[in-house]
């Protein structure tokens, strides 16, 4: 199958080169050729027997092959007091399965030179296999058995149990995790899945069994929730028999979701201080509810952010780092999801100057409610656009961006039409985007720093209430791990 | 980096798992007359180009005193050149749909562009004046400004981050302090606040000509346009002097230095570190698979017996950093609560003793090798970025001279036998050579492995 690597000896002799030294013009820079055509590989749709769809993208330059095993179902099913039950349970998969224990299964997969992965998020899990294509045989099986035939063995269980609440512990290290822990809580609240970290907490941990795993795989893994994705060196013609008969045995089922509790936008602006003695940065974490994925409003609010945050020439990368030296970097992001998931502003900024970035962070959250320039807007709408294509170069790149086609919907035509949708952004749509999105009077900031250094200065600035947390508040007490020997 | 730093080049691997056939990546090299060597590899596949600039100059040319100024130079490319005023290097290129990074290691500054095929010009223009007229727009101002950056990339990357200090003590006490390799590609503070802008004129006069770079294009392109398009931007650049190769002195270390360290973390950490052979040197490769049969995947022996077996250790990890003059291999291990870094090391030396007494098995390195061709066909599909195919191409002209050593490169994996392993870990993993240190929580000093100087980074 290596057919297209072998084309060409390499041309290994040095080229002599005759060249005219002549001054180019350098006043302006030289202008670009017209946008080439950027067409995605056609998307072939079959399904299998059980009701199974199956997406298949070709893609002959690299003799590779992905293919991911999407499951609608995440975190958002999680049983009331199981917190991050599904992202255990997607973890277990990959300690046993079929005939193969924890060890005999990863020895296998290793020796193939395949990866598997199991993971799962709020809404989504999925079982990922990256392979060389003359590997796929072999690796298709192992992959079968751990979506379809996990074992989930009581002493893996405990294993992995004992190491999640020892990272619940390293958090405590990273100023980072903190921040990323408060902000989801304090915007989403402990009860929505979106307000937990995705492993859960040291309580549910604790509480998972077996018998968990086992109904929560035999509930959501089912083929009427999933979807495959297949990208790579393979046909139609090839797969069809080969997917159908690794997955013929699988049969539909019913799974019933917990109601969630609301989501509720941030009201007024607090800020939440978190202390990290010592700390040389504080990390700033600014934002408010944002809006679901399936907004109308979807390719204006990319290119507003874009300006916004999500680019280095965009102004809260330009203004922290590029202006004033705050911080090594800037950023914003709106996290779309199947509910609104977050709009997020963020740095690590030295902690002399927190209060300093964070009259920058306010200055910028307040101008982009005013009118953005032509320029600013053209630049942004062409970085998101014209840069679309090199997000198609990989096979797992490509698998990547169907799981978000299938996952919501979206038409065949999505990738396709995707620079057009951009291009046609206009300025307004810009402004408006962005004045129903963001409202710098009632956000949430969570600051993780030192607490003795910035208190003071960040009251000064008179920006709201401060409430104060200990890093015991954002994780309970340490998890107590120590056992003798 | 320009936004992130990185400690190595990754060298991690690719092909196949192809059934021992030949891997090639068909390229043209090209040398201008004032010395700018150039390489082109057309890939349709998206209308993208990758352009990947490579400069001969790293942290390993710096001089005691100046240490981190090779990554702060590279910094202050991204400012603006002579005919690129301050901030447009990013908004032209964002404007056109493009992105861009570097990065800065011990021995080489690279910088890439990746751009939509019909505005490659536009990379040439801007990597050209940046190369040709940096000076004509450096001022105090911007050096002083991207000296702040950086101060903050090393809070970030270093200072802020759990155990975030420790590579730099290693490099430290594995190099003595003469060797280019003694001081971090980051800098001190100290020597950040010293840097000036006469050294940035310094050393751009002395580092950043044609003669001391590599430029590689590799994408949706027409090689004959492209080599007209780079001839009109860069031939008028004149030449320089040639760059004698760095002086180092041998990196010798002939005794067990055992340190420990402080630091905010909740778990201790052990550290066991050792100088090792240079990039494709006798016994890299051979180093490459034995940190895969120590600890990469459940089966590797550092990890069944540490992780999985005994569970006294949160991970562990095993790996050679390859570079020009001479190389290290480190095993990293973090305790569980509980545990001591004694017990962990206990282990560690149990197992460095029966790897080199006795070969590992033949599927031991069969199952590590696999791992690596496979790696091999993933460096094929980007054709920019870090670790894309322009990157790569490049990466492979400096170190080995031919652009395409991908098969070379692989072969080298595919020669080792189990008896290789063993030997090379006999001979480079020493107890009396190597530089072992604890990091422990603050205050519990005690759970540092055996007797140990403390060290107090700076």
């Amino acid at each position: 199958m290596n057919r297209r690597l072998m084309l060409t000896v390499a041309l290994s002799v040095m080229l002599p080169w005759v060249v005219v030294a002549q001054k180019p013009d350098r006043t302006a820079p030289p202008p670009a050729g017209p946008p080439p055509a950027f067409s995605v590989p056609a998307i072939q749709k079959f399904t299998l027997p059980n009701g199974l769809p199956v997406y298949l993208l070709e893609k002959h330059q690299v003799p590779l092959v992905q293919i991911n095993l999407l499951v609608q179902a995440g975190t958002a099913m999680d049983p009331a007091g199981k917190s991050g039950l599904a992202n255990m349970t997607a973890a277990m998969m990959m300690e046993g399965a079929g005939a193969r224990t924890t060890l005999v299964l990863a020895d296998a997969i290793d020796y193939l030179g395949a990866r598997i992965t199991s993971t799962a998020g709020q809404h989504a899990m999925a079982v990922r296999l990256h392979t060389p294509v003359a590997r796929l045989d072999s690796a298709l099986a192992l992959f079968a058995d751990i979506a379809l035939r996990p074992t989930f063995p009581a002493p893996e269980l405990a294993r992995k149990t004992k190491e999640r609440l020892t990272a619940l512990l390293q958090w405590r290290d990273e100023a980072r995790m903190l921040s990323v822990v408060m902000f989801n809580r304090t915007l989403f609240g402990e009860h929505h899945p979106y307000g937990v970290p995705v492993i859960g907490n040291e309580a549910t941990l604790r509480g998972f069994t077996r018998e968990d795993c086992a109904d929560f795989h035999a509930t959501w893994f089912r083929p009427n929730y999933a979807a495959l994705i297949v990208v790579g060196d393979v046909t139609p013609m090839s797969m069809r028999a080969t997917l159908g008969a690794a997955f013929t045995s699988w049969k539909p089922g019913k799974g019933v979701a917990p109601s969630l509790p609301p989501i509720e936008q941030v009201a007024k602006r607090e800020i939440v201080l978190v202390d990290k003695p010592g700390a040389a940065q504080t990390e700033v974490r600014i934002g408010r509810i944002g809006v679901p994925r399936m907004t109308d409003d979807y390719y204006a609010l990319l290119v507003m952010n874009t300006l916004l945050g999500g680019s280095f020439s965009s102004r809260l990368n330009n203004n922290l780092r590029e202006q004033h030296g705050y911080t090594y970097g800037a950023s914003s992001t709106f996290d779309f999801r199947p509910l609104p998931g977050p709009f997020l502003a963020a740095s690590a900024v030295q902690t002399a100057v927190t209060d300093s970035a964070l009259v920058q962070f306010m200055k910028e959250l307040r101008g982009i409610l005013e009118p953005v320039s032509d320029a600013e807007v053209e630049r942004a709408k062409n970085y998101v656009a014209l840069g679309y294509p090199a997000d198609f170069q990989t096979v797992t790149q490509i698998a990547g961006q169907v799981e978000e086609l299938v996952s919501y919907g979206l038409p065949d035509s999505y990738f396709n039409n995707f620079i057009r949708n951009i291009l046609a952004v206009r300025k307004e749509d810009v402004q408006r985007v962005a004045r129903k999105t963001i409202d710098p009077d009632r956000i949430t900031i969570i600051l993780v720093g030192d607490r003795k250094v910035i208190d003071d200065p960040v009251r000064a600035l008179d920006l709201g209430p401060i409430v104060h947390r200990t890093i015991d508040d954002v994780l309970g007490k340490a998890p107590v791990l120590e056992e003798k020997k | 980096m320009k936004r992130i730093l990185l400690p190595f080049l990754l060298l991690l691997p690719v092909l196949a798992v192809s059934q021992g056939k030949r891997l090639s990546v068909p390229y043209s090299l090209m040398r201008l007359p004032n010395g700018l060597t150039v390489i082109l590899h057309e890939d349709h596949t998206t209308p993208t180009v990758g352009v990947n600039l490579w400069y001969h100059v790293g942290s390993g040319n710096e001089k005691p005193g100046r240490t981190g100024f090779a990554h702060l130079f590279e910094h202050l490319m991204f400012e603006g050149s002579g005919h690129v005023p301050e901030g447009k290097f990013d908004e032209w290129l964002e404007a056109a749909g493009g992105d861009n990074n570097g990065s800065t290691s011990t021995d080489r500054t690279n910088y890439w562009i990746n751009i939509p095929s019909n505005a490659l010009e536009l990379a040439l223009f801007l990597e050209s004046d940046r190369m040709g007229y940096l000076p004509d727009a450096m001022s105090r101002e911007k050096v002083n400004g991207q000296r702040d950056v950086v101060k903050n990339e090393r809070r970030q990357s270093y200072e802020n981050r759990p155990y975030g200090m420790a590579s730099i003590i290693l490099d430290e006490n594995l190099f003595p302090p003469s060797h280019p390799y003694h001081w971090p590609t980051i800098g001190s503070m100290q020597d950040l606040s010293a840097a000036s802008y006469e050294d940035v004129l310094e050393f751009f006069r002395k580092y950043y000509a044609p003669q001391n770079a590599s430029l590689s294009i590799a994408g949706d392109i027409d090689p004959r346009s492209v080599r007209a398009l780079v001839e009109k931007w860069f031939a008028e650049i004149p030449g320089g002097a040639p760059v004698a190769p760095v002086e180092a002195p041998a990196a010798l270390l002939a005794e067990e230095k055992r340190l420990m360290m402080e630091d905010r973390v909740s778990l201790p950490r052990l550290y066991m570190a050792w100088l090792s052979p240079r990039l494709f040197a006798p016994g890299d490769a051979e180093l490459d698979l034995l940190a895969n049969i120590l600890a990469g995947g459940k089966n590797s022996r550092l990890y069944k017996r540490l992780v999985y077996d005994l569970q006294i250790a949160q991970d562990v990890a095993a790996y050679q950093s390859s570079s020009a003059l001479v190389s290290t291999y480190m095993i990293v291990a973090t305790a569980r609560a509980g545990r001591t870094l004694g017990e962990i090391e206990k282990v560690i030396q149990e197992e460095l003793r029966r790897i080199t007494q006795e070969p590992p098995t033949q599927r031991e390195v069969d199952r590590a090798v696999n791992q690596f061709e496979a790696g091999y066909l993933d460096r094929l599909e980007s054709v920019g970025g870090f670790g894309g195919k322009a990157d790569q191409l490049n990466a492979y002209y400096v170190q080995s001279g031919n652009p395409d050593y991908f098969n070379e490169d692989l072969a080298r994996y595919r020669a080792v036998d189990p008896q290789d392993v063993s030997t090379v870990a006999a001979t480079t993993l020493r107890d009396d050579a190597r530089v072992v240190l604890s990091v422990v929580p603050t205050g519990k000093k005690e759970l540092a492995s055996g007797s140990a100087k403390e060290v107090k980074p700076q």
